[in-house]
């Protein structure tokens, strides 16, 4: 054992020492046997005789030691010395250099050995390349599907947004891009969709209580098994256009259990239907008119024939007043035709969409919700166990009621509510039931047409409108001899049929989208938290062109321009670019600057309409501007007059270059551009100004993370102690 | 006895019919064109019966039933709602705010003099 762990240099000395034993060892037993065999006569001869004749057997010996010696040297020499350097250059192979080879060199069987050696590293490359290959092969596979997804989604008809589980959006298309950019507040030329970005929230473009309903009810559908779960909703923008949602849920397998899924994230096809809905209310109101309108003068023509022919004795004046009636009535009815033809010619067919659901799952829903809201009990039961269905849009149904339940409550100390679910031949009833004060008729009548404005955003429909979407009736009723007050809901009962998912495939553009960034799938989001990593963060970089230098002097802002930075991409496709009207003539001195005229900002926007609009665009991420403290004072001045506040972190570049280079003479623009080797075209241009600012902001970083500078906390505290910081404007 | 039958529609040409008709029948009868006119003359001419048209200005069939059954001082007249509106959630409607029967025009006039009759005959 001990000899196996000794390194060749003691090996050496082991060798050294056994050659030198064994050319002497025999020698010396030899003559010590001879001594102790011979009498005190023999040994005098023999010292006598052999003594002179040491010194040769001395010499020849130590001549065959070193020569056995340096043999030993030589084979040493050749094998492990040799090996020693081999495997340094065998590391090396492994290592920094795969394409090394080992020299073939020393004796033949340790040139056998880098030989094979060799052809190993070969082989070994070989496999290597190959793996190398597929992963290469498999990422472009990926990446092309990645591309052909966004794609086809951007040739959707229907506007796609995809958002993570934080409600954050990962994808867009082209039509959505559009859609929002027209719905958009304000002048859409200032936002320039500005409401819709990867990694905003969806409650930036959609009413969030919707959102948030329909994602509940795929949860719960989900966990009941349903494999495909959808919801649907509409919702009311801020300009009052109707926009109909249909949400699906990316699904995941759940890793402990696999045939649990879960929602990683949702789907939202969005489609605005205002003008569809309105030429769907005018051909009902249209085929309303022609139902009703032809019962009633259907009715009045049979009773007037039926008097004429039950009577053929009537007197001349009878007679005459009921053939005037039969007259006027058909004249009535052929105009009522011809005005609803003229009406309905152009509709579509298309409904408010309703979803096959079962009653009980609304009246849980609502029940739920009014004790959410109410904070009072609220007993849910279901008189028949038949499974009753409805159609239903169950957001504005489980609002109505909770509606109703609010105004009841409003109105009468109520201590608790029921709700009761009971079958009728045709009808599903739900009886909201409540302990306390009665209404009166007249009370209940006026909750119809009061806009409910608890759940929906702008333009909140009645209950009366809600009802006639579910072809339902309601009414307020005193019942039995307790006399217990309730208000009953009456529904036509459904028949469940397959759901079709509608994918309308009309032509679009074939503009490739890129408008998506997957990575942000797990990543959660919100309002900026100083200690996430820089490259964490998101960012709106923004530049601004003024009148001048001093705002406190009268100074205005002309132009703004930004871009936003997500995951370490600059998205160029979302920014912010605009001119503002400062309503005071610019001075000569600040035109040669900027290049900008008075004419050119003639009809554009004042600042009270861009600002607001600007405060969308960067809410909840981090401003970066260069020299940003000057374009800041510049907001800050306007935040009280326009009610706004530009709460969130700001970093300067200029800052942030005198943290990582701080042994350079200048950090103005231009130095730094020039020392990152960044090209620019215009300059003193709002938006080619954020542009570059915010290419040096991504070049930068590395810089800082070399210096330990990792978060946004990190970052600002190291802005602040640079000389810079403390000069003031 | 003459039962007394109150006419409700804000159809003129309707009303004449039907009053032309019951008249022979040997009711007694009074119109009203809207709502509010129907309430005042329930009062006043106290019928047995009220045909009642559901579409009407100022008060709507739905309304003035509601309001006569809550009214617990009076004498009760039957109820029939006539209307031109064919969806079956509002006939539930009618049929539970306390009417006792409901029509749909157009109907036959030999079938609205029986079934005043028998509504009649069940007091």
């Amino acid at each position: 054992m001990f000899l196996r762990d000794l390194t060749a240099k003691w090996r050496f000395v082991l060798a050294v020492a056994v050659l030198g034993m064994l050319m002497t060892g025999p020698f010396l037993l030899t003559s010590v046997l001879i001594w102790l065999g011979a009498s005190t006569g023999m040994r005098e001869v023999l010292v006598q005789h052999l003594l002179p004749q040491v010194p040769l057997g001395g010499v020849l010996t130590a001549t065959g030691f070193v020569l056995g010696l340096m043999l030993i040297r030589r084979l040493f020499n050749r094998y492990v010395t040799g090996m020693a350097a081999m495997v340094e250059e065998l590391r090396l192979m492994l290592g920094s250099n795969r394409s090394f080879r080992i020299t073939e060199d020393g004796p033949p069987e340790l040139r056998e050995l880098v030989r094979a050696i060799n052809d190993l590293a070969t082989q070994r490359d070989a496999y290597i390349d190959d793996v190398e290959s597929q992963v290469a092969k498999a990422k472009a596979n990926v990446e092309e599907e990645k591309n052909r997804l966004a794609a086809l989604m951007s040739e959707l008809a229907q506007a796609v947004v995809v958002c993570n589980l934080d409600g954050r959006i990962l994808l867009y298309n082209n039509r959505a891009r559009y859609m929002f950019e027209s719905l958009a507040k304000g002048p859409t030329s200032v936002s320039s969709g500005a409401l819709i970005g990867l990694g905003r929230s969806i409650s930036s473009i959609l009413e969030t209580s919707q959102v948030d309903y329909a994602r509940e009810t795929i949860r719960i559908q989900l966990e009941r098994g349903n494999r495909h779960p959808v919801a649907n909703f509409v919702t009311t923008t801020d300009n009052g256009q109707l926009i109909r949602v249909q949400i699906a849920p990316v699904l995941r397998q759940r890793p402990e259990s696999a045939d649990v899924q879960v929602a990683s994230g949702y789907i939202l096809l969005i489609e605005n239907i205002t003008r569809v809905l309105e030429q769907e209310s005018r051909r009902d109101a249209a085929l309303g008119e022609l139902t009703e309108g032809s019962r009633s003068s259907l009715g009045t023509l049979r009773a007037a024939v039926e008097m004429l022919a039950d009577n053929p004795d009537m007197d001349a004046e009878n007679r005459d007043r009921f053939v005037g009636v039969l007259a006027s009535e058909v004249t009535r009815m052929s105009l009522r035709l011809d005005n609803t033809l003229t009406l309905l010619a152009d509709t579509l067919r298309q409904h408010w969409p309703l979803d096959d659901m079962l009653a009980v799952d609304v009246i849980e829903a609502a029940g739920r919700r009014m004790h959410e809201r109410l904070k009072l009990p609220v007993d849910v039961n279901t008189v028949t166990s038949d499974p009753l269905w409805i159609r239903a849009d169950s957001f504005s149904l489980v609002s109505a009621i909770t509606f109703l339940a609010s105004k009841i409550e409003e109105a009468g100390e109520v201590r608790s509510f029921a709700l009761r679910l009971d079958s009728g031949e045709k009808f599903v009833h739900i009886d909201l039931l409540w302990t306390g004060l009665s209404m009166s008729t007249e009370t209940v009548l006026s909750w119809e047409i009061e806009p409910m404005r608890q759940d929906h955003g702008v333009n909140p429909p009645t209950l009366r409108e809600v009802l006639d979407r579910h072809a339902g009736e309601i009414w307020y009723q005193r019942q039995g001899p307790t006399a217990q007050a309730s208000i009953r809901l009456l529904l036509p009962k459904a028949t469940p049929e397959q759901d079709t998912v509608n994918v309308a495939n009309r032509a679009a553009s074939s503009e490739r989208p890129e408008y998506y960034d997957f990575d942000l799938f797990d990543r959660p989001m919100g309002h900026v938290d100083l200690d996430q990593p820089l490259s964490n963060l998101v960012y709106t970089v923004f530049d601004t062109e003024t009148t001048g230098l001093e705002p406190a002097n009268g100074d205005e802002i002309i132009q703004i321009g930004a871009l936003r930075i997500l995951n370490g991409r600059l998205l160029h496709q979302e920014h912010f670019d605009q001119l503002v009207d400062p309503r005071c003539h610019l001075k000569a001195a600040s035109v040669a600057i900027h290049g900008i005229t008075d004419s050119m900002l003639l009809g554009q926007p004042t600042i009270d309409l861009v600002l607001p609009a600007f405060h969308d665009f960067c809410a909840d991420t981090v401003l970066v501007g260069h020299n940003v403290a000057f374009d800041m004072r510049f907001l800050e001045l306007k935040e009280a007059s326009l009610g706004l506040r530009f709460d969130q972190p700001v970093l300067d570049t200029l800052l942030l270059s005198a943290v990582a280079h701080p042994n350079q003479q200048s950090h103005s623009l231009e130095a730094i551009m020039q020392r990152l080797g960044i090209q620019m075209g215009q300059r003193h241009n709002a938006l080619a100004d954020a542009t570059a600012t915010a290419q040096i902001f991504m070049r930068l970083l590395p810089a800082l993370a070399e210096q330990g500078i990792v978060t946004l906390r990190q970052a600002l505290e190291a802005s602040q102690k640079t000389y810079f910081a403390q000069v003031k404007y | 006895m003459t039962h007394k039958i109150l006419i409700v529609d804000d159809e003129p040409n309707i009303v004449m019919s039907i009053e032309f008709l019951l008249k022979k029948e040997g009711f007694a009868t009074e119109t009203a064109g809207d709502g509010e006119l129907a309430l005042d003359k329930v009062r006043s001419f106290l019928p047995d019966l009220v045909l009642l048209d559901v579409m009407m200005p100022k008060k709507s069939g739905f309304e003035v039933c509601e309001i006569l059954r809550a009214d617990t001082t009076m004498k009760q007249p039957r109820i029939i709602m006539l209307t031109a509106k064919g969806r079956e959630t509002e006939q539930a409607k009618g049929l539970a705010l306390g009417a006792d029967a409901y029509m749909l025009k157009p109907f036959s006039t030999k079938d609205l003099v029986a079934k005043i009759r028998e509504i009649l005959a069940a007091c």
